[in-house]
């Protein structure tokens, strides 16, 4: 073994570790990139709407935006805690 | 009609400028008509990077606001009769270009040039948005690391939707990769994001691979732009650029490790 290997094993791969983060971060800014911008507005309205009958937190609730060549999908997804009594 | 490229990245300090004198040269030498232009206003460089800052007298602000023609403002390269530098202004900020002006400037150029290189602040403010809005083709220098990525994708979604092409349902400007300062030994050791890595990302048509090389420190020192430094890497690989850009079907180079050298031979049992 010669000595440039050695140091070869001895160091973690940070290029892998940059190249994972970047994928996520790309795929995420991406998407966020070709949707309206009212969508975060939307977000918290609905949320503030819905929290006066249930208790939801922030998370529980999400708006998601996709489209294609064919149509335009705002899909909206609240998960309701498991005693929603208020 | 002139071809009009753009020299983006969004991030700093990842070599636009360097690039932009490089092909810019290259691009004259091959005997085609080029100007190229510093969108940097308030912070001008490309004048030191071509040697030719104390031969400003006008620059692109004064051409925009008609205080002085274009033939006044544009400086012809002592090397290279072929190639032209509109500078930048000093004195004023961003907010002194205007659409309209660039666009009048861009028209009359294209009339007598062949190509027309913009280099471009970094950033995504007026002079970025501004040189990229009338490119026919955009050359996005990034390094091999990933704040430099990020800013790269981030200018790729604003070419594709704050260009004229865009704006008129033209065909999109066509995007290059440059991968600049790569330095393969420390990819073979997993430190840095390989040619591939990068192009997972970005999935661009690689234009070059510029590695990262003492001489284009020591051209900017002199005003000398690297690509006339023939014997340097950085040169050679700007060179390999211009002809690729130009349609020619070369390999591509410094992508993997020089062969050994004594220093390379000495850590190495074969």
């Amino acid at each position: 073994m010669s000595l440039l290997d050695y140091f070869k094993t001895s160091k973690t791969n940070s290029a892998k570790l940059a190249k994972e983060r970047l994928q996520i971060l790309v795929a995420h800014e991406r998407s966020a990139r070709n949707q309206p911008s009212y969508l975060p507005e939307l977000q918290q309205e609905l949320l503030k709407v819905i929290r006066k009958y249930v208790k939801v937190n922030q998370e529980d609730i999400s708006v998601i935006f996709e489209s294609d060549d064919q149509q335009e999908t705002l899909e909206l997804n609240i998960v309701l805690p498991e005693h929603s009594q208020t | 009609m002139a071809r009009i490229i753009v020299v983006t990245s969004g991030k700093g300090g990842v070599g636009k400028t360097t690039t932009s004198a490089a092909i810019a040269i290259g691009l004259a030498k091959k005997g085609h008509k080029t100007a190229v232009i510093d969108f940097d206003v308030g912070l001008r460089n490309l004048d030191l990077i071509l040697g030719c800052e104390r031969r400003v007298v006008y620059d692109f602000v004064n051409v925009i606001n008609e205080e002085a023609t274009l033939n006044q403002a544009l400086i012809r390269d002592k090397r290279c009769n072929q190639l032209f530098i509109l500078p930048a202004s000093q004195t004023r900020d961003k907010e002194a270009l205007t659409q309209e002006g660039v666009g009048k400037i861009l028209e009359e150029l294209s009339k007598t040039f062949k190509y027309i290189v913009c280099d471009s602040p970094a950033g995504i403010e007026r002079g970025a948005n501004l040189a990229m809005y009338f490119a026919d083709d955009a050359f996005v220098i990034t390094n091999p690391e990933i704040a430099s990525v990020r800013d790269s994708d981030r200018m790729l979604g604003i070419l594709s939707s704050k260009s004229r092409r865009a704006e008129n349902g033209d065909e999109p400007i066509k995007e290059y990769l440059l991968l600049s300062r790569y330095d393969p030994k420390r990819v073979k050791l997993g430190e840095m994001l390989s040619v591939e890595d990068v192009q997972d990302i970005l999935s661009l048509h690689l234009l070059g691979v510029i590695p990262e090389s003492q001489s284009v420190l020591n051209s900017s020192n002199s005003g000398t732009p690297v690509i006339l430094d023939e014997n340097s890497n950085a040169g050679q690989a700007y060179l390999d650029i211009v002809d690729r850009y130009l349609g020619e079907d070369k390999p591509h180079r410094f992508i993997d490790e020089d062969k050994k050298g004594l220093f390379g031979r000495l850590f190495r049992s074969k």
